[in-house]
């Protein structure tokens, strides 16, 4: 029953994602309120099976791969749909929505749903730690969808070739203060779940304690670099972009990692 | 009722030949006169256009002496320069001109605006019935979605609205940006104006004669900036707007460098409408400096216009729907006019309708 509402979530995204490509085949790239209300009910059936989930299991769902990519999936979606309005950048919509789908539809069809039976009462430190971690996520993908936003503009401008997508992009400097909010969001919400991670009582792998602080040493930089005025606005775009793609594989190591050693 | 269009326009028509055809006050009154039951002069710089209701046809000669100014000639000597639409193409007619599609530069919206302001005339003068008061608000809906569903009012295709909207583009509100113009030129001053009215507060003038410089900060507003401190204002400005009558660049990547080290996160724009350039095109290539000359202006606005021609087909099918659906519209209201157990259509009925 409850895969049966991520399906139907999935399937709100995919909408999403093929009206913007019929959008841009046509040549009208017009942000609207379709890409949003699709969003939105992607999100309400994310948030139904999570909640299913998570009373089925009598804990944060959380415990296999499985789960860490949907409820990546809802950080996304809720990050968007708190900010995405907040800064009228209704066009993030139309790159956001790709990605949730991709991640969705890889959980899917990956077969990575393996129960974790355990007898060991739920660690609300530990909890709290991976969910907080996670939502920190959703604002690092939301800074690299901005960052592509950004890069999307900015070559446009450099190159003087102008596609029917650039009038509806916002302006460079409105983007470039979104990515800098998300940034510190993500970077305020991560350093959280950081240091939650010290007070679980379990003993914490080494390797991933590294690559946590890794992680964060390197958002840390991008910040600096920016509030120092050492970073073109360009580079913190495409950092954006790689700083994520390095937390996606460090929360997929954790998580691999996590799945052998089954989660308390 | 027959609904028919006649008119001249840049397509069939040179403007010393729609001067004098551009009608004077009391045209709508002498075409009904001259047989119109409703009739809806429409000139702009590119048109002269009759929208009319008859029972009887009215010939195009008639019309035409209707629109004569004075004219030397017969009007009929100027009939081939004049189109005729009845019926259903002249309802195709008005919808594509009143989209833009019809106009100069395709895609224009000022034309919706002059529309309306005939069709608001005409209804002040009560020389519009049911049958145009019908018609020409099918056509400012058609307009408006027309420019809603497609790009065909998208871009811009001058250099001057180019150059303002590009800095929209990069900056967002342009309140709080600074511009420095370099070199008191026309083709300054005129960009230098379209940034005003789009919220420019902080302009700085600097020209080699400062008499000038301080002529043209006074005019816009401005305030004048000896040509020998214009280098370092770089350190400080959002845009650059530069036409001097300089052989040599006045800016090149070296220059510019230091000055961009402690602004790094805030994009400069310039406009270089200099010819022979002011700005060495290397500039272009550093981090968050965007370049733009007079070719790659022309360049964009040419690109905006091919959007827009992308866009006809749409735009076109629009039109079509409507037209079909306005004629079913109308011989409906025709058939209920006509049969005493209904009430014959009203302005008021068919403003009702229309709402």
């Amino acid at each position: 029953m409850d895969r049966y509402l991520l399906i139907v979530s999935t399937v709100c995204f995919l909408v999403a994602v093929v009206r913007t490509i019929i959008a841009l085949r046509a040549g009208v790239f017009q942000p609207g309120r379709f890409s949003f209300l699709a969003i939105g009910l992607g999100f309400i059936f994310q948030t139904a099976f999570l909640s299913i989930r998570g009373h089925a299991l009598g804990r944060c769902p959380l415990t296999n791969l499985f789960e860490v990519f949907i409820f990546l999936a809802w950080s996304i979606a809720l990050i968007y749909m708190l900010v995405g309005p907040a800064y009228r950048l209704s066009l993030m919509g139309a790159f956001t929505a790709p990605l949730v789908f991709l991640v969705q539809a890889f959980a899917l069809i990956a077969p990575i749903d393996v129960r974790h039976v355990s007898n060991a009462p739920a660690n609300p430190w530990l909890e709290f730690h991976a969910s907080i971690s996670i939502i920190a996520y959703g604002a690092f993908a939301l800074a690299c969808i901005a960052g592509v936003m950004y890069l999307v503009q900015e070559r446009q401008l450099k190159t003087h070739h102008l596609h029917s997508v650039f009038y509806h992009l916002p302006p460079l400097t409105d983007l470039f203060a979104a990515i800098t909010r998300l940034l510190w969001l993500g970077f305020a919400l991560y350093t959280v779940g950081v240091v939650s991670g010290f007070f679980t009582g379990h003993p914490l792998p080494r390797p991933q304690v590294v690559a946590a602080i890794g992680v964060w040493l390197l958002y840390a930089a991008i910040l600096q670099g920016r509030h120092l005025r050492r970073l073109a606005p360009k580079r913190v775009a495409a950092l954006c972009i790689a700083g994520f793609g390095a937390a996606l594989t460090l929360l997929w190591g954790i998580t691999f990692s996590a799945q052998t050693h089954t989660l308390p | 009722m027959n609904i028919f269009c006649v008119g001249l326009s840049h397509h069939t028509a040179n403007v010393e030949t729609r001067e004098l055809f551009a009608g004077h006050g009391e045209t709508e009154c002498i075409l009904r006169n001259a047989g119109c039951a409703e009739a809806l002069l429409l000139t702009t710089c590119n048109r002269v256009e009759v929208y009319g209701a008859s029972e009887k046809r009215v010939s195009t000669d008639d019309i035409a002496r209707c629109l004569a100014r004075e004219i030397e000639k017969d009007a009929h000597e100027y009939a081939p320069a004049f189109y005729r639409y009845e019926g259903e193409k002249c309802v195709q007619h008005l919808f594509r001109v009143a989209s833009g599609l019809d106009s100069m530069v395709v895609g224009e919206s000022e034309i919706f605006g002059q529309a309306k302001k005939a069709y608001e005339s005409a209804r002040a003068s009560n020389v519009v019935g049911p049958y145009l008061h019908r018609l020409f608000q099918r056509a400012f809906r058609v307009a408006k979605q027309v420019r809603t569903h497609t790009e065909i009012t998208r871009g811009l295709v001058s250099v001057g609205s180019v150059a303002v909207d590009l800095a929209q583009r990069i900056f967002g509100k342009l309140s709080d940006c600074r511009v420095l113009v370099l070199g008191a030129g026309e083709m300054s001053e005129r960009t230098a104006r379209a940034l005003l009215s789009r919220g420019v507060t902080d302009l700085r003038v600097s020209n080699r004669s400062i008499d000038r410089a301080q002529e043209l900060a006074r005019v816009v507003g401005g305030r004048a900036i000896s040509f020998d401190d214009w280098p370092a204002q770089c350190g400080e400005i959002d845009i650059l707007i530069t036409s001097t009558s300089s052989e040599t660049p006045l800016l090149r990547p070296e220059d510019l460098a230091p000055m961009l080290h402690d602004r790094l996160d805030r994009p400069l724009f310039i406009i270089d409408i200099a010819v022979p350039r002011d700005v060495d095109p290397r500039v272009n290539e550093m981090e968050a400096v965007y370049l733009y000359d007079i070719d790659s202006l022309e360049s964009v606005a040419e690109q905006s216009l091919a959007l827009r021609r992308q866009q006809i087909a749409a735009a076109e099918a629009i039109i079509a729907e409507h037209v079909a659906d306005f004629g079913e519209k109308m011989s409906l209201g025709l058939n209920r006019a006509q049969n005493p157990g209904h009430p014959a259509i009203g302005e008021n009925s068919l403003r009702a309708s229309e709402l």
